[in-house]
């Protein structure tokens, strides 16, 4: 998998897209929010995306501070309603690329109607929905991707409630690109995010993202290596999931109990919102 | 000058089409004031339907009706609910062959809308037949205004039909 | 090849019409250049939609239909911020989701109309008859220290001026504005006549011309801040949060968010000169004063009227603009009059601020009627004629 990323420095991208004044960020150590602004930025460097034509918006949560530290139009909304607003960017100036940093609670919990149907409508939007399995900026409740038992302020006892995921959902309602990976690794990522600008209509890559502070303090993950090493065990490539689903044993395939689904879950094409618009308008104007 | 005019019947009759068409007549076509205000049923089909028309000279205040001046009944509950509600020697036109109990102390201009309008081969344009009938009887609007806003308001495969169910109107009432 | 104008003339169609309030609503928008409608359909309001979803691709605008109210106001916000002139509407309800994203077109000075076809609540109430149930929560609806603008017409005519005036204002002073009808005017038919070009004005929201040094949130010498469009290469950050005139959140800084926040509420209340509106009748010798707004202050003109006949010196103050409330004007009437006469289709919410204004200078009488249906010429008479006995 060439990917032919020429991968800048920290302090390139620093000068190169972000807003200096805004620094220090508000993100804890070990959190994984500051390695997918990196592999965002490293992704839009490979796509030549100019930033003067490129709008970021984002809810209200850890993640959605991402916007306030890149150099360019930024629209930090309402909690859970960062892809209404990103629809009327788009929908009004098709030109502008716009990209969406949103969390699970953010994206998945109250905003998760506006997922729904802005992937209906298939906006010509990339939405990088960063999931840290809890509402980390609030200190730490159950969220509606907190695993199966897992602890948080709310949930003290362990999480009763099934979680949701995303990819499934977003892949099942059509969505012509669907990805997730955790932050461990910046390659796929990265590559995912750029293909996700290049796409053509809406766009998720989902980023499994440690929040030691909170997720990881109620549920044994706090020590950076450690969670790593987390989510590199807790994660396993579709192809292989589907090959141990089908041809593996019964302890291979108890072994996938709990874990996570990595990988390109869909790659499709499909009319946007917007070309549509234009064909109808094209259609009926005076 | 003011007319005060109530159209009601049950949905589907274009009770609301009829006040509309001849609003726009005095409004539009007559250079008149005119409001125009409705009430109906939650239902697309059945259910009472009721609609008023304000026509002055002036500008209008109070956009309701209390008593009518003209009253188009065209079911026997409209009849019932508003035959009272009208001023003295005020027109009321009925369709006989939708209200079969009235009060006979007043007096009534009967219309058989619904059946000319069969003959002319459509009932929904009894409400057109009944504009006719309401126009010829009162004169609120001009005839132009009135054929002018029925032809605007309706779409074009059936300007005729509504043409002659306005003179078939007007016949009707003067007949 | 025709001008936009030229387009918006042909979508419009003949020059005197007969059609409901909504549909003047919606003609009002297109005529101030507005570029992008998100809405959701909710009785009495969605003929506004229903004209805008015609309108809009004919004259290669944007019309788009959310999932909710709070969507519609949302994916509004995100337009404006292309430098669209932009609307919606809807009714109790609807506006009620609409209340947090409206504070954050607020905080942001985020250019919009709101247009809200009042029904009565609380709740589902009763969808298709008219009330003005949301007048307080229009005001204090979203949460925090605010002030919003209102605009309450009467007749379908000036539903179509108003929300030209709306857009106006909303464009000069960049914050939403709010246009209030009910469902009784938004769905009553009236002669309408599209006013000519050179019969009104269309402002524009003030516009930044130099990027270097630029700050989106630092205010010009009325207090509102030049604004550049996304994607013109200012690269403004907009947040709900408490900002710098750079438009960094300083959430803790208690200076900057009395700044900001006295700012916002100033930048309004400067500016009563453009936004207050009201229309008097027999002013100079009333007596006896009825003030209110929309659609009941038809009814009060006929009931003015007809009590002075009958020897009664009745008079008229109609407010065409609520909010800010116009206390001014209300305090002058107060000063001559022996006593007010509020009739209002709600349990009583714009007689707080007129009792507020008169300061007990005259008793004040609220009639209220709630139920759908307007008050009637003779219960207002009656009312007026009780009032006649107040001691001068």
């Amino acid at each position: 998998m060439a990917t032919g990323l020429r991968i800048k420095t920290a302090a390139e991208l620093r000068t190169s897209y972000l807003r200096q004044e805004m620094f220090p960020t508000i993100f804890c150590d070990g959190c994984g929010i500051g390695n997918v602004l990196n592999y965002t930025l490293w992704a839009i460097d490979e796509v030549g995306l100019d930033l003067d034509r490129t709008v970021f918006v984002s809810g209200i949560g850890c993640s959605s501070r991402l916007p306030g530290y890149i150099n360019a139009d930024g629209l930090h909304t309402t909690h859970g309603r960062a892809l209404a607003f990103a629809s009327g960017v788009k929908a009004a100036n098709p030109d502008l690329t716009v990209i969406v940093f949103t969390g699970d609670g953010d994206g998945a919990g109250i905003g998760g109607n506006h997922l729904l149907h802005t992937i209906r409508r298939n906006m010509d939007i990339t939405v990088i929905l960063v999931n840290n399995f809890i509402y980390g900026m609030t200190g730490g409740q159950s969220a509606p991707t907190t695993p199966d038992g897992g602890f948080t302020t709310t949930t003290p006892y362990g999480n009763i409630e099934h979680p949701m995921d995303v990819c499934e959902l977003a892949k099942a309602l059509g969505a012509p690109y669907v990805a997730r990976w955790p932050v461990v690794s910046p390659v796929q990522p990265v590559k995912s995010i750029a293909e996700g600008i290049r796409k053509r209509g809406f766009a998720l890559i989902e980023m499994l993202t440690p929040c030691p502070t909170a997720y990881g303090r109620y549920n044994g993950l706090k020590a950076l290596e450690q969670i790593w090493r987390w989510y590199r065990e807790q994660t396993v490539l579709i192809d292989e999931w589907e090959w141990i689903e089908q041809f593996g044993s019964p302890e291979e395939r108890e072994r996938l109990r709990g874990k996570m689904k990595i990988g390109i879950f869909q790659d499709t094409e499909r009319e946007t919102f917007e070309d549509r618009w234009a064909a109808l308008v094209a259609r009926v104007k005076l | 000058m003011k007319h005060e005019i109530r159209i009601c019947g049950f949905g589907g009759q274009g009770v609301i089409t009829a006040a509309v068409i001849l609003g726009k007549a005095a409004a539009v076509h007559d250079g008149l004031t005119a409001l125009q205000v409705q009430s109906y049923g939650p239902e697309a089909r059945g259910g009472a339907a009721r609609a008023e028309v304000i026509i002055a000279d002036h500008p209008i205040g109070y956009p309701g009706i209390t008593l009518a001046d003209v009253l188009v009944a065209m079911s026997q509950e409209a009849y019932s609910r508003y035959h009272r509600a009208v001023k003295p020697g005020a027109t009321l036109i009925i369709d006989p062959d939708l209200v079969f109990q009235r009060d006979e102390a007043r007096p009534v201009v009967p219309v058989r809308a619904t059946k000319i309008a069969e003959e002319l081969g459509n009932t929904v344009v009894a409400n057109i037949v009944m504009l006719g009938a309401l126009t010829a009887l009162t004169g609120v609007v001009s005839p132009e205004a009135l054929l002018a806003a029925t032809l605007e308001s309706v779409p074009a495969r059936f300007r005729e039909l509504n043409r002659r169910a306005l003179e078939a109107g007007m016949q009707a009432a003067s007949g | 090849m025709s001008t936009h104008r030229e387009l918006i003339r042909r979508a419009l169609g003949p020059r005197v019409q007969f059609v409901q309030g909504d549909d003047a609503c919606a003609y009002g928008a297109v005529l101030a250049g507005c570029t992008f409608f998100a809405g959701y359909p909710i009785t009495p309001a969605t003929e506004v939609a229903e004209r805008m979803a015609e309108i809009l691709p004919r004259i290669g605008g944007c019309y788009i239909q959310m999932e909710d109210e709070i969507a519609s106001m949302g994916a509004l916000i995100g337009a404006s911020w292309t430098g669209a002139k932009v609307m919606t509407s809807t009714s109790g309800p609807g506006f009620s989701l609409m209340q947090e994203n409206l504070g954050y077109a607020i905080m942001t000075e985020t250019p919009c109309v709101v247009v809200n076809v009042q029904r009565s609540g609380p709740s589902t109430g009763q969808p298709t008859m008219g009330a003005y149930g949301d007048m307080m929560q229009a005001r204090w609806g979203t949460h925090g220290d605010h002030e919003i603008i209102m605009l309450c017409p009467a007749s379908v005519q000036e539903s179509l001026e108003l929300t030209i005036v709306a857009f106006n204002l909303s464009e000069r002073l960049r914050t939403p504005v709010l246009v209030f009808i009910d469902g009784e005017l938004g769905h009553m038919r009236e002669r309408l006549v599209i006013p000519e070009d050179h019969e009104f004005e269309l402002w524009e929201r003030p516009r930044a011309t130099d990027r270097a040094g630029y700050r989106p949130f630092a205010p010009g010498p009325d207090l509102v801040p030049p604004f550049a469009p996304f994607g013109s290469g200012f690269r403004t950050f907009v947040t709900g949060l408490t900002h710098n005139e750079e438009g960094l959140p300083r959430a803790s800084s208690a200076t900057i968010h009395d700044q900001l926040v006295r700012r916002l509420a100033a930048k309004i209340t400067n500016h009563l000169d453009l936004i207050t509106r009201y229309e008097e009748f027999y002013a100079d010798d009333c007596e006896i004063a009825i003030v209110t707004y929309g659609i009941t202050a038809r009814t009060c003109r006929d009931v003015v009227e007809e009590a002075r006949r009958r020897g009664i010196k009745a008079g008229l103050l109609r407010l065409i603009s609520i909010w800010p409330f116009p206390e001014h004007v209300v305090a002058r009437w107060a000063e001559r009059v022996r006593a007010m006469l509020v009739p209002e289709m709600n349990l009583g919410q714009i007689v707080h601020p007129i009792r507020e204004a008169v300061a007990g200078r005259c008793p004040v009488v609220l009639h209220s009627r709630i139920g759908g249906e307007l008050h009637t010429p003779a219960e207002l008479l009656e009312a007026l004629e009780a009032l006649q006995w107040q001691p001068a």
